[in-house]
Parts: structure tokens; sequence; C-alpha cells
């Protein structure tokens, strides 16, 4: 890592700490949207991070900008960060000026389905766009929604504002906004342009990829956590951390942890390929399988007190329950996976696989 | 933090090699069925061993001098995964060029350097270990092998366990006891013994499929000269553990059964259901994810750190999903294991069914590597 991305996870790392407080976390999931957390994060400039320079943005390498993204999931950061982030990229990517502000992307496809398309028409001058778009991240919460339609065959990128759509509010497990968004508006001819090279697909890919990165960063917590607390919880006169039994399991989580990790840097390395990199695949797969064992070792060893709403393991492990399954769960990229694994042929395999 | 750092590994121009590596094996492979593919490093096939010694492909990253080719850890790799993938019969040069080779020529005499290593490097000399005794088992510090000084060098008395291929090497990496029982650690030593030495007997010992690789080796008074000592007296134990951050973090721990994945997947031939399509995927996903880790811990191998840690957990993840492979594959396609049947598929499954076990033993156990693991946490 370069010193401006190291510089860039120490900075967010120290903030992040220090900002997401146990009352920020009950406060925004009882449904206010938490401003000051807000302002912070667009102070360090993390929104622009992916956006390249010549059009504003810092033009970070997109591993270290999704560094930062791993660190806020670490701290259950209550915010729509890697989907700003993506947001501003696609209307970098279209030409559309981003309009600042918190912004969401609205996925086309949900657990495994494809949902009612968006369309875009041309209409006076402008275009119209509807369609139902579902369990948008925050789609409710934030200032505008990015979308990627089809326009006569053509995906084209469009930004609508909010209260353009109506909203039917939803929430993941760990009461993150997840809103249904149905759209029927017109938009002005600066809010759309083709999409460069990106697909509905492409966008159900590239939040994979975020989700993905997200698990690996809240697991490298929930171990650090789990550890601790294992060295520090005291049973039949020693830390429990001391039983080879809490031992064996910590180092199955440990190796969870990295796996996740390894997969991460591979989706994060492949967020700005063409549809059909079969990396952000295996990272989905392998951190959402990554993600469900190791945080039922993580319950297992915090017991009764990690049960509690007290505890704040639950922030970690509820975000990791749903984000496994947002953008597609492992099944579901799994399956994807050995399609390509099976149509590539036996003597295909291998090539595959060194090749990803 | 807690977790583990994997760098990502670093970037190698390996293309031309994977290519030139591929075009060998197919030529020299042609013949040979994914039955025997499936035994890749445990096949003995000295003539492999000498056409690859005759590409280079062996002592890669030695230098010149004892005939090595000055290539990278990285290039070295892709050799080495290409072979186990393809199932190339690699075990008669294989500790040599893994374990022993990388050993002398870190610590071992100048003279042993240049009598041993380009020999090794030809694909012409081959090595056994011997670590693992009657009653040791993961405890290696309880070896009771013991070399005793006397005039011009040690008398050897003791049994070593488990010696895969004795019966077909040349030397053996001797692990022994130097000073006293109670110094545990440190009273222990390595020496280069000349397996035609009188005084030591190899005998066979099957495995549960009946097949024939390891060994007992039983030294009676044997006599092994001053110039076998490798590094220092009763600094075995040290010497010991690096070479298993060699030995816990290659290919061959998570392609044990990578054989049994291609013809599952020829099996499956056009129409795979939705289940065989994800079982397949996750595998991809995890062998994708393991050779990431894999080639990170190469990577901090070349730049001179000591991954042990990394490494315990690339073996332990890899074992995991090498023995997971035969189970989820009798999940996806109905076939009877059988080691003499007609389809490739079928006589597949029955090797890696039996050979599964040892995937989490060999090279320590799943517990003794998860305390490893543990201990790099903080715990112990």
């Amino acid at each position: 890592m370069s010193e401006t991305g190291r510089i860039l996870v120490d900075t967010a790392t120290r903030l992040f700490q220090n900002i997401v407080t146990p009352n920020e976390l009950a406060r925004a999931e009882a449904g206010e949207w938490p401003g000051n957390l807000w302002n912070a994060v667009e102070e360090l400039g993390l929104p622009l991070a992916l956006v390249p320079e010549d059009q504003g943005g810092f033009g970070i390498d997109p591993v270290e900008a999704l560094a930062a993204v791993r660190v806020a999931a670490a701290f259950a950061l209550p915010l729509p960060l890697g989907e700003t982030m993506l947001a501003n990229r696609l209307l970098a990517g279209a030409g559309i000026d981003s309009p600042g502000g918190a912004l969401s992307v609205a996925p086309t496809t949900t657990a495994g389905r494809t949902a009612h398309p968006l369309a875009l028409v041309p209409e006076n001058g402008g275009w119209r766009l509807t369609g139902v778009a579902r369990r948008v991240p925050w789609g409710g919460k934030v200032s505008d929604v990015v979308v990627v339609a089809e326009a006569a065959g053509v995906p084209h990128v469009a930004l609508v504002p909010a209260g353009r759509f109506d909203v039917a509010p939803g929430n993941n497990l760990a009461g993150e906004p997840r809103d249904d968004l149905t759209f029927g508006c017109l938009l002005e001819p600066s809010q759309v342009a083709p999409a460069a090279g990106v697909t509905p697909e492409g966008l159900h890919a590239a939040g994979a990829a975020l989700r993905s990165i997200q698990i690996a960063g809240a697991l490298a917590r929930v171990l650090e956590m789990t550890v601790q607390y294992a060295s520090e919880r005291s049973q039949f006169g020693r830390p429990i951390g001391k039983f080879q039994a809490i031992q064996q399991s910590l180092a199955v989580l440990a190796g969870q942890t990295a796996a996740a990790s390894a997969a991460a840097d591979l989706a994060a390395e492949a967020i700005t390929a063409p549809v059909g990199d079969h990396r952000i695949a295996v990272a989905k797969a392998r951190t959402g399988e990554a993600a469900s064992v190791a945080a039922a070792i993580a319950h297992q060893v915090h017991g009764a007190i990690g049960f509690t709403h007290e505890h704040s393991l639950h922030h970690l492990t509820r975000r990791l329950w749903s984000w496994r399954d947002e953008f597609g769960n492992d099944a579901e990229w799994s399956r994807r996976l050995g399609h390509a694994a099976i149509a590539a042929g036996a003597d295909g395999l291998w090539p595959m696989i060194t090749a990803a | 933090m807690t977790a583990f750092t994997f760098p990502a590994p670093p970037p190698a121009d390996v293309e031309g090699l994977r290519a030139e590596v591929r075009d060998f094996l197919a030529t020299e492979l042609a013949a040979r069925k994914p039955r025997d593919r499936a035994r890749s490093w445990s096949g003995f096939d000295a003539d492999f061993s000498r056409k690859l010694g005759e590409r280079g492909w062996i002592g890669m990253t030695w230098p010149k001098a004892y005939g090595g080719h000055e290539r990278s850890a990285l290039e070295r790799y892709v050799v080495l995964e290409e072979m186990l993938a393809a199932g190339a019969p690699v075990a008669a040069h294989w500790i040599a060029d893994r374990q022993s080779g990388p050993l002398l020529l870190k610590v071992g005499t100048e003279e042993q350097r240049q009598t041993i290593l380009p020999r090794i490097a030809a694909g012409e000399c081959f090595f056994c270990i011997g670590m693992s005794e009657p009653d040791s088992g993961s405890d290696l510090a309880a070896v009771r092998t013991r070399a005793t000084p006397v005039e011009g060098g040690f008398r050897v008395t003791g049994t070593k366990l488990w010696t895969t291929y004795a019966h077909k090497s040349h030397y053996m990496i001797l692990f022994c006891r130097t000073g006293s029982q109670e110094e545990r650690q440190g009273g222990t030593s390595q020496l280069l013994v000349d397996l035609n030495t009188p005084g030591i007997t190899i005998r066979p010992i099957a495995d549960l499929s009946g097949e024939h690789h390891f060994n007992e080796v039983v030294f009676e008074d044997a006599f092994i000269p001053d110039s076998a000592l490798i590094g220092r007296m009763g600094d075995g134990w040290n010497q010991v553990m690096g070479e298993l951050a060699f030995e816990r973090s290659g290919p061959e721990r998570f392609l044990s059964s990578f054989t049994l994945l291609v013809e599952v997947v020829r099996a499956l031939g056009d129409d795979p259901s939705d289940r065989a399509r994800e079982a397949v995927g996750r595998l991809t996903a995890h062998l994708v994810t393991l050779r990431r880790l894999s080639r990170s811990v190469a990577g901090m191998l070349q730049n001179g750190e000591n991954p042990a840690l990394q490494a315990a957990l690339v073996k332990d993840l890899g074992a995991l999903v090498e023995q997971e492979i035969p189970e989820i594959v009798r999940g996806v396609v109905s076939v009877e294991p059988s080691l003499q049947a007609d389809t490739e598929l079928a006589a597949v499954l029955a090797h890696t069914i039996l050979n599964a076990p040892a995937f989490s033993l060999r090279g320590g156990t799943r517990e003794i590597l998860r305390g490893i693991i543990a201990r790099g946490l903080g715990l112990r």
C-alpha cells in the first residue's frame, strides 16, 4: 500500500473510532440521519475518492480508496459511504456533475431475481424514468439516487434527486435502511447520460464487491473483539482463551477472517473491471461463507453477554448476516461462478482459476 | 489489529513461463490417466524428475553456483502449481527441492552444498525427511533417536516413522537428539544421512489403500561422519521450524483433490443441476482465495520474512477444502468409488477418499496448526 493509502486508512481508523459511538449507532438505527457523522466523512473527502482528479475527485487507486470502506465497516459506520463513492464514480464516468452529499445506487436485481427493470424513455426534451428498484441502500435517506437503466437497449446513468420517487421504507437485520423506490418522473437532459461501460449487471457486481469488502472489514473487528473478550473473561479460574477448545475455535475464526480479507482484495482490484470478471463472484461467494462461519463462532465465544443489546458485537454480526445476502448471496454468486467453470470445461477449469 | 496480514502477492511476469510449463506437461503427461494424475505429489517417477531438472525447474531459486537458476520464488510457484494441477508425478524430487535443498543452502556447509545441491537441481538426487518417530507424532520435541558423538562423527540409534519414499531416496535429513532428553528443543540437531550407510534398515508400511509410500527407518549404531552435521549442534529445532514455513503454505496444501474436481466437471457435462453449479462455484471460489493467500506467503518468503503463522493458516484452510471435495462430489454425482473401476471418476474418487484423512495430518495435525494460530493471536 502506498503512503497515501496508509495515511487514508490511519486517518479513517482514528476518525471512526472516535465518532461512531454506541449512541450514534442507536440513533441511526432508530431512523435518524447521522448528519454530524456524514459531515466528518465529507471533510475527509472520502465520497470523491474514486473520482478521477480531472473531474474534481481524488483519483485514489480503488484498492486504497476502498480500504477506507473496510475501516468504516469495522466500526459499523451507519452511512452509505461505499454507495456514495460508487455513485460518484458512475456519475463521473457518464460526465454528469455530482450534486455532492450522500448518494446511493439502485440495484435492479435483488435476491437473485430481476426486479422490474428500470426504463428511460425520451420525453419533452428530457427523460422519463419508470420502474421499481427494491431494497435500495439508504434510498429514502440520501439526497440523490444514481440508477443505471436502459434507454432503447443502451445502459444510461441517471441522477434522481430525492422527492422525485416514492419511498417504501424497509430495513436490513442491522437496521440499515433498505427502501423500495418507485420511479415515475421526468429528468432533465443534464441528469441522464450513456453509461460508459456500466450495465445494470455491472452495478449489481460492483455492489457485491462493496459488500465483500465491508464483510472483510467487519470480520477483522469481530476477530479482534472476540480474541480480546476471550483474554479477559475468566471461567473456572482462568481466561477462557486459555482453554484449547476456545483456542481452536478462534483459530478457525482467524482463518475465515484471513480468507475473507484476501477475497475482498480480489473484489477491490476488480471493482472497475468489465462485467464477467470472476474475481467479484469469488469474493462475494467466499466472504459470504466466511461471514456465516465467523459470526457463529464470535457469538459462541462471547456467550450470553454477546447476545444482549447492551453489547456491541451485534452491530457487526447483524451487518454480516445482512451483507452476505445483499447484491446476491454466496449461493447465487457460487452458481454464477460454477456455471462459468463448468462451461470452461474440465480442461479449462485450472486456466480459469489462475486467470482470476 | 489481531488479523494476520497477507500482503498482495508480488507481481510477476510469469505467463510466458506458465505457457512453457503447460506445453511441456501436455506432452509429458499425455498418456497418464486421471487416476494416475490424482496421485501427483505421491507419484514417484525418476525419469520425469530428471527431465524437469534438464528444463531448469528444480532448484529454480538457488544460486547458479550450486546448479540453481536464480529465478524468483513466484516463478518457482508457477511451476509447482502447474505440476500439481496437472497431476504430474513430482514425488521423487519433491522433498529435496522444497525442503532439503533450501535447508542446505541456508545452513549447510560449503562441501554439502557443492556436492549435493547440483545433483538435486539436476533431478538426480532424492531426499526423505526423518522427523517423525514412534510415540512422537506432532510432539516433535519428544524425539528419541540419539546421535552420540564419537571419534570422527556420531553413532546413531533409534527409529524414524512415516518416512515417505525412504526406500527410493538417496539421503535423509535426520532430526535427532544430540543433547539430553530434558533439554527438549535445545538438545536437537540435524544430520545429512546417506541411506546406504551400514546399520540402517528401511521397512515398508502400507497405507490404508494398501500403497507403499511410508517406511520405518531403523538406525542401529550407524556411524555418521562429522561432515554430515547440518548447521550448528543443538540448533536442530530452529532449523526445522524454518523448514516448516516452506512446507505448509505451498499449492500442494490445497490442490491434493484437484484432479477429482476436474473429473467431476468433466462428468457434469452440458446440463449440470443448480446444486452442481453452486458446489463447483463454491469450491472454485475457495481455490482462487487459497491461491491468493498462498502466493502472498510465497512473496513473504521471497522477501526473507518468516510467515510461519500465515503458512499454518493456509495449510489449515487448504486441508479443509481438500477434504471437502470428495464429500461434495458425492453430493452432485452418483458414483460408487472403486480403485479398480472402469470409469476414471470412480477411480479418482476412490483414491481421494482413501487419501483424504492424511491431508489434515501430514505437515502438522489440524489441532497443532490451530494451536500455532492461537499463539499468534496472543492466546498462549
